[in-house]
């Protein structure tokens, strides 16, 4: 697909009417096409950034009325992150970070060796190795959920309960099918002549690995802890049947016991809100471009 | 990712110092057909070659086989047991599953799952490709929209089920109701009211992923020949048949399966539908993991719940089967 995009965008010499699907005029001499596109585009932004942004005045917004949210700040405050604070925002924040971190840096180490074995090697086995990876893309937390907090509680050879433990909802994080398998795609396309140059020249297999393999699929790895990092953050479920007492929940679970203060209406549910929000949106907009190779990728592939 | 960071010392650190002809030293040397240490240690390499690839994928084949494949395990295993905590767990066969087709409440989750899963693929692919069309091209103004309109996407599921919850505010001063109320609307219930509810909850997800859609089909559409809008013009083809005859049928291999995959994914929804309505009001938006849910953690019922979680594997399994082997005939054919 990125093929034949490039190929179309140099073969067009400049902008022309059919450079779109919709081929609107845009420009001098089209005033009533432009507002109509103008005041068209001001509705998406409306639309789907508006309840966001109402999220980020409410959170700085004193609002008296328990139900209220609007797009203008009246009395700028700091009153609910601190009231926030008292109904634990912090613990939930510091929680999903340890989770996030943690989960994410095993998920990326364990993605990357799983990756470079299935992408780089032959051997026996293999097609099944495959199979059991992309396998359990058909075995996310909800199909399993019931029997996977037993297991928690109990895990099977080892006697250790993570139940009630940050762990709990780290370990389970630490294989994921999809990451796996977008990057063994990245790492594919790296040519082996390369490969077989270095082993010619004594390099071992954890230098392959780590000198030529990795350096050079950086952008699949970028793919990796930008999509890991947002499946992290997004859980909800799997914490909710780990945690046995809400000082464990990450800031997902943890806004519902945010949603009405008496002092503050919405306002502490807003500024929780917002402290979950920042951090998807910086790396969305940090790491866009990646993004939404990401995207396409896993798209046309997946 | 730590592991790429220095030369690692698996196989004698004086090997690992630099790319140039250093095996002089007795490690286990590359092989070298014709050499005469080749014999012994051609197998040694191959013996290596053959283990290796299985300890790199140890880890990941370890996380899953704990955290997916035991846990689907004792599930099958749970679904044919009546679990009792202190009782002990006691052998009831294919009851479960029995129950599953006589219980009312699971029929109409199974219902509204089926309705939620193909509205809201439907609705968001419809909204997203509005979209692409809308937001196609290479204008700055254009990028900068797109990336905004985006954001839904990357927000977090039970952020922006909260979010909405508050939107939703069935009273007068509720900010939608507010908003409607300038259009002249009477105040809704949104989510209180047992007939519309489930329609609201769609919406949000509608919301949350037109625009993922968007950027598909906006990749899509970059795959478009201009050539064959400009000839179809010349043909006096209008905008429309443009649509019909060249746009659609170009991103109709891409979408079709993205769509059937994305709606057999909707089948397991949680998160949004627990924040917003937790399967209320009177279980009028109670899907299948709400159900699921409700029955393994607050009642309880573990052999029962497992049971349903199976129909919901096996559901979502061969649907996707089906999709996938549907696919490899038509790549085939």
């Amino acid at each position: 697909m990125t093929a034949s995009r490039t190929a179309s965008r140099t073969a067009s010499p400049a902008a022309s009417r059919y450079d779109t699907a919709l081929g609107w005029g845009w420009g001098r001499g089209r005033p009533l096409a432009s507002t109509t596109r103008l005041v068209l585009y001001a509705l998406v932004l409306l639309v789907f950034c508006g309840p966001l942004l109402a999220v980020l005045t409410g959170a700085f917004d004193r609002t008296p009325d328990p139900s209220q949210m609007s797009l203008i700040p009246r009395h700028l405050t700091l009153d609910n992150f601190e009231i926030a604070g008292e109904r634990g925002l912090w613990t939930y924040l510091r929680n999903s970070l340890v989770i996030t971190g943690g989960a994410l840096l095993l998920q990326v180490g364990v993605t990357v060796f799983a990756a470079y074995a299935l992408a780089r090697h032959r051997f026996r086995g293999q097609a099944l190795a495959l199979m059991v990876i992309l396998a359990t893309m058909m075995l996310p937390e909800e199909v399993i959920a019931i029997p996977l907090s037993l297991v928690l509680g109990d895990l099977p050879g080892l006697g250790v309960s993570l139940r009630g433990t940050l762990l709990g909802m780290i370990l389970p994080m630490g294989g994921w099918g999809f990451s796996i398998f977008v990057l063994s795609e990245f790492m594919k396309e790296i040519p082996v002549e390369l490969e077989e140059a270095a082993r010619v020249d004594g390099a071992g297999e954890l230098r392959i690995f780590g000198q030529i393999i990795l350096p050079l699929c950086k952008p699949g790895l970028g793919v990796v802890v930008i999509f890991g990092f947002n499946m992290i953050w997004d859980q909800y479920l799997l914490p909710l049947i780990v945690a046995s007492s809400p000082d464990q929940y990450p800031l997902t679970v943890g806004l519902q016991l945010m949603r009405s203060v008496p002092e503050v209406g919405v306002g502490a549910l807003l500024a929780g809100a917002l402290v979950a929000l920042v951090p998807s949106v910086l790396v969305y907009l940090a790491f866009q471009r990646t993004f939404l190779s990401g995207l396409t990728t896993g798209a046309v592939k997946g | 990712m730590t592991a790429g960071t220095g030369p690692s010392t698996t196989r004698g650190s004086s090997a690992a110092t630099g790319l140039g002809p250093t095996h002089s030293d007795p490690g286990p040397p590359p092989p070298r057909p014709g050499s005469v240490t080749s014999v012994p240690s051609a197998r040694r390499v191959r013996l290596r070659r053959a283990v290796l690839p299985w300890l790199f994928l140890s880890p990941a084949l370890l996380l899953f086989l704990y955290f997916k494949y035991l846990p689907m395990a004792k599930g099958i295993n749970l679904s044919f047991y009546k679990v009792q905590p202190f009782l002990g767990d006691q052998w009831v066969g294919l009851d479960n599953y029995t129950r599953i087709l006589d219980e009312e409440s699971f029929r109409r989750a199974f219902g509204h799952t089926v309705v939620y899963a193909v509205a809201q693929t439907a609705g968001a692919i419809l909204v997203g490709f509005v979209l692409a069309l809308l937001l196609e091209g290479r204008a700055r103004t254009l990028w900068f929209v797109r990336s905004a309109a985006f954001l839904p996407v990357v927000a977090a599921v039970a952020v922006v089920a909260e979010v909405w919850r508050l939107l939703y505010f069935p009273g007068q001063e509720g900010m939608l109701n507010s908003l409607l109320s300038w259009f002249g609307s009477d105040a809704q219930r949104f989510l209180d009211d047992p007939d519309q509810a489930l329609g609201w909850v769609i919406v949000v997800g509608i919301w949350k992923n037109a625009p993922y859609d968007m950027m598909i089909v906006l990749a899509g559409l970059a795959s478009i020949d201009r050539q064959l809008y400009e000839s179809a013009a010349l043909d006096g083809a209008g905008l429309v048949r443009r649509l019909r005859h060249v746009t659609l049928p170009a991103l109709r291999p891409v979408v079709t399966i993205l769509l059937t995959l994305a709606a057999i994914r909707g089948m397991r929804v949680f998160t949004e539908v627990y924040i917003l309505t937790g399967g209320g009001p009177a279980g009028s938006t109670d899907v299948l993991m709400t159900r699921i849910y409700d029955l393994g953690f607050r009642a309880n019922d573990l052999g029962f719940a497992s049971a349903c979680s199976v129909v919901l594997f096996l559901l979502t399994l061969v649907l996707t089967g089906g999709v996938t082997w549907y696919r490899r005939r038509k790549e085939l054919s």
